[in-house]
């Protein structure tokens, strides 16, 4: 690592993305823009009922309209495999996003489950028929109403690397006896990722050679599922994903769209797109689960925290669906001395939930952090004074050590940008005209492993250096720091190194999740440079080429055209010893508590009179170890900031109790923050790297949103002396 | 079916089409434009933004037929400061938006230019500085869920800045 750092120049540069012409004159070609001679368009029919089966499906007037090829139902679909059961030794299980085999079963799980597929010529008309497929039903009784079913909801079972709870002392009978205590009830609804591009997958069959291009998070887990869904072999399969139009969680598991493309290609022999509609991917693309939390709070009069409960409630689609870890960061954020925490999920009859950008910590942290501000303010304490008191200095459920913590040096430096001291503690005690002006903070949290990846690197005689790994960009720069890492490992400019990802014909990489693509990817092109770097040592050595020698000197003194290396391989015995290599990785990594954290600070508007709350000005200090390249790091870091400000203040998935119908399917009514909503983001990072990760780097994807909603909440408490318990927090709850 | 012949980026574009095709399904779909983006098909998002004639238009509430005889531009057909510029400032993560983002900027910068008020202009104010609660408010039609909004800004006001001092001198 020394010795990179004393060569590099090109991490930690605000390197232009190596992608930004492409993304700025429209030559980026997303999923759903390949085009194919014949290309056939694909649209879904929804079911209407959330539990029962299909009695009846009339196809006959879909059939009609010109230009229509088929109408696909369970009655004549082509078969598909069930999905697997998931399993940690073959980790592509996991991508499953539910049970359900779609059109296989006339059984509906779910309002907005597939019921059927129209494949025509054109757009125009594939739409047009769908709307006259006329489905009839048997409807059962169902179970939606999340509200009913938090009460009976069963405890989650956790695996070696997710916790869902834990216990330290007895924290029920401390709280009972301690000094102060608080204990409330919050609420965070449902909420949808909304990338702005709709999963889109376009399928294109040749035999039993199939080629998707597919809006996907995972490529790898993602050819093994859809090889396996279609018995054919995981070669066969080529997945195609250069740009992939925002994720957040959304695009990480197999949803129906993307088998129903693969399938319906089969089954009228053409290729086939299918876009889904905004309203479809609502309705079959799961969301965020809501959540109600109970957290209790018990310290000595001084602050000292004894006892600390944070209980929570999820759900799940009964065919699938994702709990999240939402106690997660209380597990880890104070030293109290005793602490329970619990996750329970109930099962009920909605499209499976799904991860979405730091699934647990996100909504976790919202009660925890909300939490601590109303102890501070019972014991009359500065919440950033209280958070320090209770500064653990090992992990404080299970005393393993952090691999890094800096949260102290956020906060310092924090209150410092932000000008925290000059703020009065007194709830309401600033106004600006009609505006009540309130300030508040949190911490982020968000827990980092680190996966194996495949990269192979070739430095050619003409300086050029091309890395090969199928790892995925939606956003995150991923191509442009990895250049940045190969650059500085091999001693070239950061211009002369390509990056070749997103496709599955190369080395397999891990999905683009828990913030994990760059450090594991990282971790291998580092290893993969040192083995051409050794090459190229012993061929300078042959060739008698003068120390310090550029990689093109020397391979231009030894005549040779190329040097290569790789590391990890994509043969069956390649795979199997790359998971093991992780779940060695994953093993020695539960020795400490490695996370990135960060201190937020916000300033919050109140209209006195209509309850309308504005974002006025922000500042967040992480710990995120070494930034690769601060330009990408700060926007990624500042988008997870900027969802977070939405899900405190505006987005909401509306189910609607009695059907189980997302009520507001579409951008128009689900408020996601728009331009006029967000001030200037002022991000920045302590910058000491990890001792335990890859160039000291943690990866940026998640942390930022984590602490955002109950800054927020925090901030309208100091501004109204309204403390909001339920997100969102709208002027109705807010009005006099 | 009707045709019509738009004039594309420069280029008159024959079509032959059922009267109820968006004009970015028709852009998309039929004549190989993939830059305008479909992210909802009903106006709420901004991605499918593109220059009717120089105005900023959301293309997927438009109808194809609508647009007979006139000139459209599309991100492709685009050549301007302010694409560099939002590659300096980092104006995108993922990219989707950016081309209705980019296209809805060149047409507010000239609505701006032409002296029209958004909501947050007051009403006896001189036209002058885009200011960036200006730029912010009427850049609100076009949602980028990455998060690149202060970028986007930046963008804008770089290439914006050089055209105030012109209107002020």
């Amino acid at each position: 690592m020394t010795a990179v750092e004393q060569r590099g120049k090109a991490v930690g540069a605000p390197v232009d993305r190596v992608d930004g012409v492409a993304k700025t004159t429209g030559t980026a070609q997303f999923s759903a823009e390949h085009a194919y001679p014949g290309l056939a368009y694909a649209v879904v029919v929804h079911s209407s009922i959330s539990r029962g089966q299909i009695a009846a499906i009339d196809t006959a007037e879909a059939s009609a309209i010109p230009g229509v090829l088929k109408v696909i139902t369970h009655e004549n679909a082509p078969p598909m495999k069930p999905a697997p059961k998931q399993s940690m030794v073959n980790l592509s299980t996991i991508v499953s996003a539910s049970s359900v085999n779609y059109l296989q079963t006339n059984e509906i799980h779910w309002d907005g489950q597939p019921v059927a597929v129209v494949v025509a010529q054109t757009s125009d008309a594939a739409k047009e028929a769908a709307a006259l497929v006329d489905v009839s039903y048997r409807p059962a009784e169902s179970f939606v109403d999340f509200a009913a079913g938090v009460p009976s909801a069963p405890l989650v079972k956790g695996n070696a690397f997710i916790p869902t709870g834990g216990k330290k002392g007895d924290a029920e009978a401390a709280l009972a006896a301690a000094a102060v205590k608080v204990e409330a009830r919050y609420t965070t609804p449902p909420y949808n990722h909304n990338a702005i591009e709709p999963h889109s997958t376009t399928a294109v069959w040749d035999g039993d050679r199939l080629t998707v291009h597919d809006a996907t998070q995972g490529i790898d887990w993602f050819r093994t599922h859809i090889a396996m869904r279609f018995g054919v072999p995981a070669a066969n399969v080529r997945v195609i994903a250069p740009y992939v139009g925002g994720g957040f969680g959304g695009k990480g598991f197999v949803w129906p769209g993307t088998l129903l493309a693969v399938l319906a290609a089969r089954a009228v022999g053409r290729p086939v797109r299918l876009t889904l509609t905004r309203e479809g991917v609502y309705r079959t693309v799961g969301g965020r689960t809501p959540s109600v939390q109970q957290v209790a709070l018990g310290s000595t009069v001084d602050g000292k925290l004894t006892a600390l409960v944070h209980k929570s409630v999820a759900r799940v689609g009964r065919t699938g669906g994702q709990s999240e870890p939402i106690t997660s960061q209380s597990r880890h954020l104070y030293a109290a001395e005793n602490m329970l925490l619990e996750q329970r999920a109930v099962e009920q009859d909605i499209l499976p939930t799904s991860s979405m950008r730091a699934p647990g910590e996100s909504i976790g942290s919202f009660a925890l952090e909300s939490a601590v501000d109303e102890l501070a303010v019972s014991l009359g304490m500065d919440p950033i004074e209280l958070r320090m008191l209770n500064e653990p200095e090992r992990d404080p459920l299970e005393g393993k050590p952090f691999a890094h913590r800096m949260l102290r040096e956020a906060y310092a430096e924090g209150a410092r940008r932000f000008g925290w001291s000059a703020r009065s503690p007194e709830p309401r005690s600033t106004k600006d005209g009609r505006w009540l002006v309130g300030t508040g903070v949190a911490s982020a949290f968000h827990p980092l492993m680190l996966f194996s990846a495949n990269v192979t690197v070739r430095v050619s005689a003409d300086g050029s250096v091309l890395v090969r790994c199928a790892m995925q960009e939606m956003g995150m720069g991923s191509a442009t720091v990895q250049a940045q890492i190969a650059a500085d490992a091999l001693g070239v400019p950061v211009e002369s190194v390509r990056v070749e990802y997103g496709d599955s014909a190369l080395p397999a990489a891990p999905l683009a999740g828990g913030s994990l693509q760059t450090a594991s990817v990282a971790a291998s092109v580092l290893e993969v440079c040192a083995k051409a770097r050794a090459s190229l040592e012993s061929l300078a050595k042959k060739a008698g080429a003068a120390t310090g020698s550029s990689p093109q000197e020397v391979l231009a003194k030894a005549g040779v055209p190329f040097v290569e290396a790789a590391v990890g391989s994509d043969t069956r015995f390649g795979k199997v010893a790359g998971q093991l290599k992780m779940m060695r990785r994953l093993l020695r990594d539960r020795r400490y508590v490695r996370a990135a954290t960060g201190a937020h600070f916000c300033e919050v508007r109140v209209d006195q009179d209509t309850g309308e709350t504005r974002v006025s000005r922000w500042t967040s200090v992480f710990d995120v170890g070494r930034v690769i390249n601060p330009k990408t790091a700060g926007s990624q870091l500042r988008g997870g900031i900027i969802m977070g400000i939405g899900m405190a203040l505006a987005e909401e998935t509306l189910f609607d109790p009695r059907t189980g119908r997302i009520m507001n399917a579409g951008l128009g009514e689900y408020h996601v923050p728009v331009h006029a909503d967000i001030p200037p983001i002022d991000v920045s990072w302590i910058g000491d790297p990890d001792p335990t990760m890859p160039l000291g780097l943690l990866g940026v994807g998640e942390v930022g949103i984590t602490g955002v909603a109950a800054a927020v909440a925090n901030a309208v408490f100091h501004a109204t002396g309204k403390r909001v318990r339920d997100l969102p927090i709208t002027l109705d709850k807010l009005v006099p | 079916m009707v045709e019509v012949t738009i004039r594309v980026n420069g280029q008159d574009r024959a079509l032959d089409i059922p009267p109820q095709v968006s004009l970015l399904d028709a852009l998309r779909e039929r004549l190989g434009l993939t830059g305008p983006k479909k992210g909802c098909d009903q106006g709420a998002c901004g991605a499918c933004t593109v220059l009717a004639d120089g105005e900023r238009i959301n293309s997927c509430l438009a109808l194809a037929v609508q647009y007979d005889g006139r000139e459209i531009t599309t991100i492709e057909g685009v050549d301007d400061p302010l694409q560099a510029a939002f590659v300096r400032n980092d104006g995108f993560q993922c990219g989707y938006c950016t081309p209705g983002q980019i296209c809805s900027a060149l047409g507010m910068l000239a609505e701006h230019k032409d002296g029209a008020p958004s909501a947050v202009t007051e009403p006896d104010a001189e036209p002058g500085e885009l200011t960036e609660e200006e730029i912010r408010e009427r850049m609100s039609g076009n949602l980028c869920r990455c998060g690149a909004y202060n970028g986007i800004v930046r963008a804008i006001q770089e290439v914006a800045e050089p055209e105030t001092e012109e209107v002020s001198s």
